[in-house]
């Protein structure tokens, strides 16, 4: 009954399953929900307050992949061509590049094995097939687009937000733009990734994202919260 | 304008750091009286002349305010205008007047001024002696709980709210270069110091602002009064953006690698309540790479007779109260000291033109500044002479005075008496250590200052000022300044360019060590000298102690209670040590010294509980589905941190009702339930399948591609702590399940033995618990309503029991469906990625009302997989049992080559003794009886108590598929008693009587998940 | 609450970042299956509990999830230092004492 079909992937072929997740019809691609969808921030945002010192922004829907790896020097050199930009080596930074073909990739160091890769949400399949059929050894990447979402949180009072959530340090000289941590986030978890002086990334898990979503109104109360669509 | 002072009569015209243009109201155990701003509770009360602030904790007696600070034992007050803003506990002398204040005494049953218990007092102290609680109290035991209530109302610790607190208590974490605890003269000068050098810098001070002893002294720097060099100093430390200053704070723990808690009192020094959306208080989370703790000293009281009298004081806290509040709580002062320093405290009550009676000091000699400021006012000074005892009884009316010898510990001539109704005292100064030791530091004695001070440490921290020992202003300056370098130096910055104020210089006599008057009557027959007001032990308590055998310090504590609760020692440790040292013929430090331990001072339970309270309290897991649940009236069950629909009641049902229909839908033709909380984990590289091998205790190396297998995971003791399907997705690639609760422990299990044991092998694992919403169809009619959402071929031919499949459904969303049961009927798992989840969930529903599909909860899922004997790890296992036991040999490979984890561990020779209680179904021979699950099986009912046990019920239901009970358990050696009965005698005297049988209740043979 | 530097993370975190995992260098035995059953007890449930140096195994639960060790005096409560699995710690306790 479906107009559009997936290829069911030859199995016994192949050494690692890849398959498209997210549908390929346009109208379809319109009903994915975000986990904060129930939330409607985009009428918070339209009838919500326009002021306050900490902003809001849930950046929904995008294409987020696991990379597993020690990359050799080959492997090294493949990932970023078909990333088009290369891993960040060093512990706790992070890459984003516009030049890439396809489009806006953003690259956050995890652990010495493991790398986010945050691109649009249509782009994950091609990564993936793309890894699947250039880069050669032992990794893994996997999709995890459904089970997590990504917060923008940014305004005058974020860090003081944040400073009620994780116990990590933010001040600017240990956490310059560009640096990501995994670490506590109230009693849930979160990537953290400091994209300008007052704007951070929340990377958090799905089931976790209203929970984390009522800290945050919470925790930003006294500083007004400002929902952005 | 002279303002209205009628009413505060102890009031002075002028002085102090108070605003007499701003008059504040407040209400004390019913009564409205007057102060102002920037008083405390305590110097109001004091202003108003109220004498007496509590009833003491054993005797009853009447106490008024000894302190001005943290260290103040009796003032403690129950704050709060409304029953949900109650606040016990609360020290006088740290709490701000605002308007509108409404504070009581804690202690005193029914009221501080007449008091029913005080005959207990009165009897002379036989009622209660030290050890009362060990001698008295603890038999009969079964009297316990009576004592125990009389006691604590009679003791007044305070009352929680009995509504919720309305107001916002929370949490921050802060990170610094340089703690600096305490913001008086060493602790603002440090200060002042680490952020020229561009250190990151918090400093906090208990008191509402900054100055710390300078406040409460008349002082100059620089030639100017010492508050002009405050001013300046705050002034510009605020001008950092690096430097957090936070008065009203206390530290109250310092714990290891120099971590800090500090509680903020944020609005709840200006209001009852925190104005919306503001914060009462905060407890700030400091990790500070160096700690310079300021903490000044407390001055000790001595210990004489009736020295609880109300009006009898510590010296420092009168000149406070003169100098930082305009208050001379009384009009005639004795003061009584071993040194030169509390002679300020004549000074400004001379001055603030109220009359001193007498100085009385225990020296012989005494020569100094201040003594030279005493004898040129004229002020009447008494040498080698102590305060043997107060009189009065609600307030100190007058004072009896005895020549001393050169020892301080006999009366050596003819006692006589004056008029007074004040008597201010000091022995010295014991330097604030009790953060020190927090972190387990053993104070170290010193002659010189006759204190303890900071004992070495580890942690990162450095002291300065009256903490070392330091009192002279110009010491504890220049030890700011030194410790602020010693840290920037650690920390790589240079010291900038600061100058020290210049302080007055003052010239002192060295102070001789005494502690207790002694009297004209031995200390037990003596009137009662307290050492610790707080838990009311006296000298004679001490000594009573000391004679019954108590050597150790700790045991004296103990034994007595000295330095016990919210007080921890601040007054009257040193004294108490001095006094059991004596006894015990010792030195004080050979006596040694008990340990402070944190809080310094009470914190309140908001401050602990931060936001996480109420829906912030832990967090709730939601799939994709939850709404539609919600909207389908579901009841939820708590499955770890996830909620998930334990059953959809329709209309009036009863839970039962709700289970039978749902359980009958289902077998009958097609029922839902959300699976999308199972852990998921994404399992790759060319070593996965070996792996699984491992960990797993069955074989894994023939799994094809396609195809899906149950497995069992066993801890190195061989017993059973999760299971799951794990799926061969492509040849190096599978996506295993475990259980709900298991999924995170699963998840570090694999990773622990890759990490630690198996480093070589390449697998990599990632949890796609989140990434997947997963729901199973299962009854007769799941295939044809999978048919109505995708075009995929799921006939049986093409789509065979254990296998899965990649498809799309609803209308173009792709999926991976595994064709695998938990109920024993024909279903399907689908699982899409989880932004769609809701989507294809709805489409299901669009396409099942022709075959009634009926969405069921964990509950139903439970009795479903309990007709079949399937087991849920957790529920049927408890960590105690191994595959065996659990009647599950065939999912056990001991022919694997490697010895998988559990192998060696089931193979122990407990672990193959034939009467291991094992996994059985139970029927009960009525079947309308359900078990209830707990329940202990015996196999003779009649048998003597205690019967002897043979294992319990895990899991029973009533089943609406086979009208009758179903029900699994544990019996001893269960596997060969087959037929046989057990019976299980309940709380409510029945015994229900049941079958050991197979546990699958239906379709032994599988037919039903096979078509 | 410790501060603990994570040898991979290579910064210092909160201790809440972490788990403790027990002591360090208890290596599962390479043949399970020719221990007797008291060797497989002690591998299984016996442990140091020293006053003093220990070694200990703890894993960045909240941060890179990786396992590392720490010798920490278990009086001071002091670390000593961390090191990676598979590596082996440069303090250790006097056995002579």
């Amino acid at each position: 009954m479906s107009d559009v079909k997936v290829e069911a992937v030859e199995l016994e072929a192949t050494d690692k399953l890849v398959m498209n997740q997210v549908p390929l019809s346009a109208e379809l691609s319109e009903i994915g929900e975000s986990p904060l969808h129930h939330a409607d921030l985009a009428s918070i945002a339209e009838h919500g307050p326009q002021e306050g010192g900490v902003h809001f922004h849930e950046r929904k829907l995008m294409g987020l992949l696991t990379l597993r790896c020690l990359p050799s020097a080959e492997q090294q050199e493949m990932i970023k061509s078909l990333l088009g930009v290369a891993l960040p080596m060093q512990p706790l930074t992070s890459v984003t590049t516009d030049e890439s073909t396809i489009g806006k990739v953003s690259v956050r160091w995890v652990s010495p094995d493991e790398w986010l890769i945050i691109i649009e949400g249509d782009k994950a399949f091609d990564i993936e097939s793309s890894f699947h059929d250039k880069l050669m050894g032992h990794f893994s990447l996997v999709n995890i687009s459904g089970g997590t979402t990504i917060f923008d949180v940014s305004g005058s009072h974020v860090v003081e937000m944040l400073k009620k959530s994780t116990p990590v340090d933010l001040h600017a000289s240990e956490f310059p733009v560009g640096k990501v941590v995994s670490t506590v986030f109230a009693k849930s978890g979160a990537m953290i990734c400091r994209l300008a002086d007052d704007q951070f990334e929340l990377v958090v898990r799905r089931s976790f994202a209203d929970y984390l979503w009522l800290w945050i109104q919470d925790a930003s109360r006294e500083y007004g919260l400002v929902v952005k669509a | 304008m002279t303002q209205d002072l009628s009413k505060q009569s102890n009031r002075l015209q002028d002085g102090g750091r108070i605003d007499r243009s701003k008059p504040l109201t407040f209400t004390y155990n019913g009564k409205q009286y007057k102060g102002f701003e920037g008083d405390t509770l305590a110097s109001a009360l004091l202003a108003n002349g109220i004498d007496i602030v509590g009833r003491s904790f054993k005797y009853s007696r009447p106490r008024g305010i000894v302190a001005a600070g943290a260290e103040e034992p009796n003032a403690i007050m129950q704050i709060g205008s409304t029953e949900a803003t109650q606040i016990p506990n609360v020290r006088a002398t740290q709490q701000s007047l605002y308007n509108g204040l409404v504070a009581s005494t804690t202690n005193g049953w029914p009221n501080v001024d007449t008091d029913l218990m005080s005959w207990v007092g009165k009897i002379g102290g036989k009622m209660m002696p030290p050890g009362f609680y060990y001698k008295t109290f603890m038999y009969p035991k079964s009297m316990w709980e009576t004592y125990e209530s009389y006691i604590r109302k009679a003791a007044g610790l305070g009352r929680a709210p009995k509504e919720n607190d309305p107001d916002i208590y929370d949490k921050m974490n802060q990170h610094c270069d340089v703690m600096i605890v305490g913001a008086g003269p060493a602790g603002l000068m440090a200060a002042l110091t680490a952020a020229r050098a561009g250190a990151r810098v918090i400093i906090a001070d208990e008191q509402n602002e900054f100055g710390g002893s300078l406040l409460s002294s008349t002082e100059t720097l620089n030639g100017k009064p010492a508050a002009e060099w405050i001013a300046e100093v705050v002034e510009e430390l605020s001008g950092f953006d690096d430097v957090l200053m936070l008065p009203n704070s206390q530290v109250n723990g310092y714990h290891d690698h120099n971590f800090l808690t500090i509680q903020q009192h944020c609005t709840d020094q200006f209001a009852d309540r925190a104005p919306n959306g503001q914060i009462a208080q905060r407890l700030h989370r400091v990790r500070a790479k160096w700690v310079i703790l300021a903490t000044g000293a407390h001055e000790r009281p001595l210990v004489y007779g009736n020295n609880d009298l109300p009006g009898c004081m510590v010296a420092n806290a009168v000149s406070t109260y003169i100098n930082r509040y305009g208050v001379a709580p009384g009009k005639d002062l004795v003061l009584m000291t071993s040194n030169d320093n509390a002679y300020r405290t004549a000074l400004d009550w001379h001055d603030a033109g109220r009359n001193v009676v007498a100085i009385v000091d225990s020296r012989k000699n005494p020569q100094g500044t201040f003594v030279a400021a005493a004898r040129e006012r004229g002020i009447s000074i008494l040498v080698s002479s102590g305060v043997i005892e107060a009189h009065g009884s609600k307030r100190v009316t007058g004072v009896s005075i005895a020549p001393l010898n050169d020892a301080g510990d006999a009366i050596v001539g003819s006692v006589v008496k004056m008029m007074a109704d004040t008597v201010a005292t000091s022995g010295g100064w014991s330097p604030v250590i009790h953060l020190s030791c927090h972190t387990g530091a053993r104070p170290v004695w010193n002659d010189d200052i006759l204190g303890f001070t900071p004992g070495a440490t580890v942690q990162k921290q450095l002291t300065a000022g009256a903490i070392n020992g330091a009192f002279s202003t110009v010491q504890v300056l220049e030890e700011g300044l030194s410790a602020a370098c010693d840290a920037l130096a650690h920390l790589g910055l240079d010291k900038p360019d600061v100058a020290l104020p210049e302080a007055d210089v003052i010239e002192e006599g060295k102070a001789m060590a005494l502690f207790h008057i002694p009297h004209t009557k031995p200390t037990s027959k003596a009137p009662k000298q307290f050492v610790d007001y707080q838990n009311d032990v006296t000298a004679a308590g001490i000594e009573l102690a000391c004679r019954e055998g108590f050597e150790s310090i700790e045991h004296v504590k103990r034994y007595t209670a000295m330095g016990f609760g919210t007080d921890q020692g601040k007054l009257g440790n040193i004294n108490g040590m001095a006094i059991a040292a004596k006894m015990l013929k010792q030195t004080i430090p050979e006596t040694g010294t008990t340990i402070f331990r944190p809080n310094y001072t009470p914190v309140t339970f908001g401050a602990i509980a931060g936001r996480d309270c109420g829906e912030l309290f832990d967090p709730k897991r939601y799939t994709a589905m939850h709404a539609w649940h919600v909207e389908r009236g579901a009841k939820f069950e708590d499955v770890g941190q996830w909620k998930r629909a334990w059953y959809y009641p329709q209309g009036n049902e009863t839970m039962q009702d709700a289970l039978n229909r749902e359980c009958l839908a289902t077998r009958e033709s097609v029922g839902i339930l959300d699976a999308s909380t199972l852990g998921k984990i994404d399992i790759q590289g060319k070593d996965a399948r070996e792996f699984l091998g491992r960990v797993y205790t069955n074989a894994w190396a023939k799994l094809a591609v396609g195809k899906c297998r149950y497995g069992l995971m066993c801890g190195e003791d061989g017993m059973v702590f999760d299971d799951g399907v794990t799926s061969c997705l492509a040849e190096n690639h599978f996506l295993m399940t475990t259980t709900t609760g298991g999924a995170a422990r699963v998840l570090s299990w694999l990773e622990i033995y890759h990490q630690t044991e198996w480093p070589e092998m390449e697998v990599y694992f990632t949890s796609v618990t989140d990434h997947w919403s997963t729901m199973t169809i299962s009854g007769p009619n799941s295939r044809k309503l999978l048919e109505k959402i995708t075009d995929f071929d799921v006939s049986k031919e093409n789509f065979a029991y254990m296998d899965w499949k990649a498809m799309t459904v609803a209308g173009g969303i792709p999926a991976r469906v595994f064709r695998i049961s938990f109920t024993g009927e024909l279903s399907f798992e689908i699982n899409v990625q989880a932004n769609y989840g809701l989507h294809v969930w709805k489409t299901l529903f669009e396409h099942g009302k022709e075959f009634n599909l009926t969405p069921y909860g964990t509950e139903t899922m439970h009795i479903l997989r309990a007709e079949k004997g399937f087991i849920i790890a957790g529920q049927d296992t408890d960590g105690s049992v191994h595959p065996f036991d659990l009647g599950m040999p065939w999912a056990v490979s001991m022919q694997k080559p490697f010895s998988f984890i559990g192998k060696r561990g089931m193979q122990r020779e407990d672990c193959v003794r034939a009467d291991r209680k094992q996994l059985v179904g139970l029927k009960t021979i009525d079947p309308n009886v359900v078990l209830p699950e707990g329940a202990q099986g015996v196999l003779d009912p009649k048998a003597p108590i205690p019967m002897p046990m043979v294992g319990h019920v895990t899991s029973s239901y009533w089943s609406a598929n086979l009208k009758r009970s179903v029900a699994m358990g544990f019996v001893k050696g269960g596997l060969e008693k087959m037929g046989e009965k057990v019976f299980y005698p309940l709380a409510d005297g029945r015994v229900i009587e049941a079958e050991i049988c197979s546990p699958v209740f239906l379709d032994p043979k599988g037919e039903r998940q096979n078509v | 609450m410790f501060h603990i530097y994570c040898p991979h993370c290579c910064e210092y975190r909160e201790e809440e970042e972490f788990h403790a995992s027990g002591q360090a260098h208890i290596p599962r035995p390479l043949d399970p299956d020719a221990c007797t059953d008291k060797e497989w007890g002690e591998f299984m449930y016996f442990r140091a509990n020293p006053r003093g140096i220990h070694h200990e195994l703890w894993v960045h639960g909240a941060g890179c999830r990786k396992y590392f060790n720490i010798t920490r005096n278990t009086h001071t409560y002091e670390i000593l230092e961390v090191y990676k699995v598979g590596e082996k710690p440069s303090i250790v306790a006097n056995e002579a004492k």
